[in-house]
């Protein structure tokens, strides 16, 4: 329970950072497909008598710089390149799977998560995962931010923003890797959007936004594995659930941005004179 | 005085800074002396975009203190010529100089301001935090901004008058206090020659005043500035120099030998018919086809007047 609550606690630490800078790049399904696709890999690994963690990261990172890739070189819109990478890795861990005697209940496993079954070692792994990825993000924040906000200044100042641009896919491929435990393959897209999405209900600015999908992340996670323990629930769809109700009620009731005060809302200003 | 025609190279008979005329045929060999050295100079540049020519040998020369407007229709290459100045894009053949320094070098003399629509207004960062990024050249990567690149944004604010609007998302900014945020982040660094894509599409009369008169005073401070703009009166009224830009240099001059019905039937591939009303050009055009210079219909004379 102990090795349940920190993994998952690392996970959604490094989700909530990473998805901060995803959900305003309008790179979620990113993460979904890496994720996905990811299933080769360790399905790979799980052949190979490997471990599919590392099989999984092996396959997450070259699958999202390939994205990336193929998006750029074949001007192609990311969305259809999201999905080549999306399909073919999960047709092809499937495939691999099915290989294996009694994989229908190995892939729920891989599929939903088995945060209960995790081991020191794999606790001691995502930790390491969230903490390379944090000081990765700290290092690199102003250039993360400027290139996210404005890629064409940013280059014009001399930040290398082709490698911004590669470095973001791979922060959400080892990301989406060291969730892959808590919530599975399937819920990962939950971990790495809502508790941003909620956070840019709750704050305005960059580092708060920050701040508040950290702390999201982290209650709809002890909330999550409490619910799934006491109510002999799955942990990851349950901790999903419980983001996606802390989601609902910022909507409902941000202070700045709840749809219940929207009438004391400023009025947008859009085109006006200068004031 | 004849506006200057793109068959024979630059040779502007700069009226502001007198005889810097002679070095027509001869690189700039040895530094010229500061104070004639041109806060911009393009020599038959050339730039390609997809095996296509973009721009098509452009000379020209703006002297310090100076404000150019570069007029021409959508498609022409403004943006393309501002991009390439400030190193984006590269020159494919022919030269440019800021301040006598090469592109390569040239970046930190160079404040950009990009058009309003490239930038996405619902980013979570307030006018402070875009006025920051200006400075971000200074400082390389993994090094953080100090408290002289804070002093240096705020004081950029306070150039253009928002200063009390630096907490404020960029989101709730009227458009011309957005146009004012981009002009701070291109002040923050204290550049020499100022590019300006576009800043005044989009506003009203007002505004537009408001923002120009804001181009004067940073004129005044000594910065050179370049600006693209669909707005004739603009170039005639605030503008020291015209450049007339459909893929080649159609003309370049002052907006008084520029700005006639041949030059900008030309430039726009279209008949213009110029009103000139207190001092201000208006253009106005017959018909709305848009379909870039036809050769035969360019003419040799040009009515300067």
């Amino acid at each position: 329970m102990q090795r349940a609550f920190l993994a998952a606690g690392f996970a959604s630490v490094v989700c909530a950072l990473v998805g901060t800078f995803v959900v305003l790049k309008g790179l979620a399904f990113m993460g979904d497909a890496v994720a996905h696709s990811s299933l080769a890999g360790m399905s790979v690994a799980y052949f190979l008598g490997g471990n599919i963690f590392w099989g999984a990261l092996g396959w997450a990172v070259p699958a999202s710089l390939l994205i990336t890739f193929i998006s750029r070189k074949a001007n192609l819109r990311l969305d259809a390149s999201i999905g080549i990478i999306f399909a073919s890795g999960f047709a092809l861990g499937i495939i691999l799977m099915s290989r294996v005697t009694g994989y229908a209940a190995d892939l729920f496993g891989l599929l939903f998560g088995n945060i209960l079954g995790i081991s020191w070692a794999e606790v001691a792994l995502i930790g390491g995962i969230a903490a390379a990825v944090s000081l990765v993000i700290a290092a690199f924040y102003k250039e993360l931010l400027f290139t996210s906000y404005d890629a064409t200044m940013s280059a014009a100042s001399g930040i290398p923003v082709r490698l911004m641009q590669y470095l973001l896919p791979v922060l959400v491929g080892v990301t989406t890797v060291a969730s892959l435990k808590a919530v599975g393959i399937v819920l990962v897209l939950a971990l790495l959007v809502t508790p941003s999405a909620t956070a840019m209900l709750l704050a305005r600015r960059m580092p708060s936004i920050m701040a508040y999908s950290v702390a999201v992340g982290l209650i709809a996670t002890v909330l999550g594995l409490y619910l799934s323990f006491y109510a002999d629930l799955p942990s990851g769809p349950s901790i999903v659930l419980v983001a996606t109700g802390l989601f609902l009620l910022a909507l409902l009731f941000s202070p700045i941005k709840g749809i219940l005060w929207r009438r004391n809302a400023l009025p947008s200003p859009s085109q006006e004179p200068a004031g | 005085m004849q506006p200057v025609k793109p068959s024979h190279r630059t040779d502007p008979e700069d009226t502001h800074s007198g005889p810097n005329g002679h070095n027509h045929a001869q690189r700039v060999v040895d530094k010229p002396t500061p104070a004639l050295t041109p806060a911009l100079a393009i020599d038959g540049l050339w730039v390609r975009y997809n095996d296509h020519p973009a721009l098509e040998d452009i000379s020209l020369q703006v002297s310090k203190g100076d404000i150019l407007g570069i007029i021409g229709p959508n498609g022409a290459g403004k943006s393309t010529l501002l991009k390439t100045i400030l190193g984006l894009i590269p020159a494919w053949r022919g030269q440019i100089r800021v301040l006598g320094e090469p592109v390569a070098t040239s970046r930190r003399l160079v404040g950009y301001m990009p058009q309003v629509e490239q930038v996405d207004w619902d980013f979570p960062v307030t006018a402070g935090d875009v006025a920051l990024m200006g400075r971000y050249a200074r400082r390389g990567l993994l090094r953080r901004t100090t408290g002289e690149d804070r002093e240096a944004a705020a004081a950029a604010l306070d150039r253009v008058g928002i200063l009390d609007l630096r907490n404020r998302l960029i989101g709730e900014l009227s458009g011309g206090q957005r146009r004012r945020v981009l002009l701070a982040r291109a002040l923050a660094n204290q550049p020499e020659l100022l590019l300006l894509d576009e800043p005044m599409a989009g506003l009203d009369a007002t505004a537009q005043h408001q923002f120009l008169d804001i181009i004067d005073g940073l004129r005044s401070d000594g910065a050179t500035v370049v600006l693209s703009t669909h707005d004739l009166s603009c170039v005639s009224q605030r503008c020291d120099k015209a450049a007339c830009l459909n893929r080649r240099l159609v003309a370049f001059g002052t907006p008084g030998e520029v700005l006639n019905e041949d030059i900008l039937g030309e430039t726009f591939g279209t008949h213009l018919l110029l009103v000139h009303l207190d001092g201000q050009a208006y253009a106005y055009q017959h018909h709305s086809h848009d379909s870039g210079p036809d050769p035969s219909s360019v003419s040799g004379q040009s009515g300067g007047k």
